[in-house]
């Protein structure tokens, strides 16, 4: 009898503080075209599988009359589901609760769920939607980020960390974001900065839209902070799911394996390559030839575009692939597109995904600029991150490998396991027509008509270097192979790689250039 | 896969011409510029708070040229070397861009 009121009591306060920050709330946030935190953590997890944690914690505010409020879960909801039946820890900040400012219980609760995930070994999803820290609640919000970012460092490399941003960010809160593996933006939803629109209006008088400054757009190709965009929150969660798919659920486990499937991409793979060196096509096309069911899922696809970096499967394996993209900027290295490769190879390392260099890379970028910009420090990043990985790390020269390049994308030289190359390769020093103007300077200048000598010594240049049996004669490729072969290349280094062991000397940890 | 060529811009990388395309942040860049010794520059956005000179003023090195708050701090520019003022681009209470041009300086006539 009495056990029926408890529960039924139960049932109320539920319900109650499940409403977040009530009607009126959330019908702003429908008409922001934005779903509710529960709905977002439905959508993301298997059906009924969410767990919620801490629905009764209530915030300690003190101050400005804050006694006097009652704020549903501190606006956060943290809890524990599964996808693909495999568990996930998650938290979603409530927008409609005081806008889902971050005061010392709220924050408590995030660090809860993450140690929880850190305990447990198992992925966390932290979504974003707040307007930044309770100011009512003074330092006690600095402390609560600064729990977060220290968790967020703790659990890097160790469990994979995703944070997906469905609304403001702003201020101090972008940087847990920033420390983790993933970030997830929405066209017209997501805004992530540090100083809004209103301040560097009043302090620097220069004046620009909230989306212009830090929308998800700009996060996406200018800034490098975003590695998924999407124009829909639906779109958004299919890219976590399918992103899940591909890594392991930490960093002891090695990614699900799935049934090996051929390659569907229509065009064959040699006719993907322009017979003139100096001409463009998509490597992605490439990617899709040789992987299973062409399914190569991109990540970071519109910032550096001049690299392409992502996930796709090889006779059921998850694979990071890295390739120089001849569509944008010939392919070259440059500031960007270093920084791009070298944090996801660090992320393949981390968590045992082998990594698949295609490269067709023309050099650095030259300029002014770049140099300016620090490119030695950066590209440097690159050359650290495929040194330092020890997973099984596979090269394919498609067509252009010259100077610094050719070292830096995964060559022999900084331990690459199979290094492969195409009859198209050209693997130099430097390109035909730089090189001749050097080598045979003397011989030009003093020609009758040095134009027409030049053109004969570019080709001369050619015949001899530009081409993979230089590099083959000394064993610094393995193997120059048909571009029909790459695929069964692929799945036999890989299988012969599987128990790869490589010991580096014990240390802390090492000093990257970031 | 060769056939539309012309979408393509020429990009060059030590001599070798290449067909590509640009990236949005690659066309957005600016064109470094050699510094010109003869422009006072803004080296952080902020306020005109007074200026000391007018345009064709002789003045020594060292002097006070424009004073602007920014950041919460009030930063004076001096004359970097005794000549004239060609130029006074800014009136008090201007707001102004980092690295903008805001007096212009002749060296003496030898």
């Amino acid at each position: 009898m009495s056990l029926k009121r408890n529960i039924l009591d139960l049932r109320r306060r539920k319900k109650e503080a499940q409403q977040g920050g009530g009607e009126a709330a959330i019908g702003k946030q429908v008409a922001m075209g934005k779903k509710t935190a529960r709905e977002r953590i439905r959508a993301i997890l298997d059906e009924n599988s969410f767990h919620e944690y801490d629905l009764f914690v209530e915030h300690t505010g003190k101050d400005f009359d804050m006694e006097k409020k009652v704020l549903h879960g501190d606006g956060v909801i943290i809890g524990t589901g599964t996808m693909y039946s495999q568990p996930v820890c998650i938290y979603a900040q409530d927008f409609t609760v005081a806008g889902g400012s971050l005061g010392l219980m709220h924050a408590r609760k995030i660090t809860k769920i993450m140690d929880h995930a850190l305990k447990m070994r198992v992925p966390i999803i932290g979504i974003n939607d707040s307007g930044g820290a309770r100011i009512q609640e003074g330092v006690n919000s600095l402390a609560g980020y600064g729990e977060i970012f220290y968790r967020n460092t703790e659990a890097s490399g160790v469990i994979p960390q995703l944070s997906v941003i469905l609304g403001p960010c702003a201020g101090g809160a972008v940087y847990s974001p920033a420390l983790t593996d993933f970030v997830f933006v929405v066209e017209n939803i997501s805004k992530m900065f540090i100083t809004g629109p209103g301040v560097i209006k009043t302090v620097l008088g220069e004046e620009i839209s909230m989306e212009e400054l830090g929308g998800a757009l700009v996060h996406s190709e200018i800034t490098g902070n975003a590695h998924f965009y999407a124009l829909s929150e639906d779109e958004c969660f299919e890219q976590i799911k399918k992103l899940i798919s591909f890594i392991p659920w930490n960093n002891t486990q090695k990614a699900l394996r799935f049934p090996t499937q051929a390659p569907t991409f229509p065009v064959s793979i040699e006719d993907i390559v322009p017979s003139d060196p100096h001409y463009p096509y998509d490597i992605r096309d490439i990617i899709k030839a040789i992987s299973d069911s062409s399914d190569f899922f991109e990540i970071m696809e519109l910032f550096a575009r001049n690299i392409v970096i992502g996930f796709g499967r090889i006779a059921g394996n998850t694979v990071g692939f890295v390739a120089n993209q001849p569509m944008f900027l010939a392919g070259v290295l440059d500031c960007d597109s270093s920084d791009k490769a070298a944090r996801f190879i660090r992320y393949c390392d981390a968590f045992n995904i082998p990594i698949v260099t295609l490269e067709d890379m023309p050099g650095y970028l030259p300029g002014v600029d770049q140099e300016h910009a620090g490119v030695i420090r950066h590209g440097a990043k690159l050359l650290y991150a495929y040194s330092e990985a020890t997973v099984p790390k596979v090269t394919v020269i498609i067509r252009k490998a010259y100077g610094g390049g050719y070292i830096a994308m995964n060559s022999r030289h900084l331990g690459a396991d199979f290094v492969y190359a195409w009859p198209t390769a050209e693997i130099a020093v430097m390109g035909p027509e730089g090189a001749a103007n050097i080598v045979f300077r003397k011989e030009i200048d003093e020609a009758e008509n040095p134009a027409e000598m030049r053109k004969q010594k570019i080709q001369e240049y050619k015949d001899k270097f530009a081409n993979p049996f230089v590099a083959a004669s000394k064993g610094y490729i393995d193997e120059v192979i048909e571009p029909l072969e790459t695929r069964a290349r692929l799945i036999h280094s890989l299988e012969i790689s599987e128990n790869k062991v490589d010991k580096r000397p014990a240390k802390k940890h090492g000093i990257p250039p970031f | 896969m060769e056939e539309n060529k012309q979408k393509y811009e020429v990009f060059i990388v030590n001599t070798a011409q290449y067909y590509t395309l640009h990236t949005k942040k690659y066309s957005m860049r600016k064109k470094w510029q050699p510094v010109d010794l003869n422009e006072v520059r803004s080296f952080i956005p902020g306020t005109i708070l007074e200026i000391y000179v007018k345009a064709g003023q002789d003045v020594a090195a060292g002097e006070k040229l424009i004073k602007y708050e920014a950041m919460k701090m009030e930063t004076i520019l001096e004359m970097p070397f005794t000549g004239k003022v060609k130029e006074v681009n800014v009136e008090v209470g201007d707001k102004v861009r980092k690295d903008q041009a805001l007096i212009l300086l002749e060296e003496p006539a030898e």
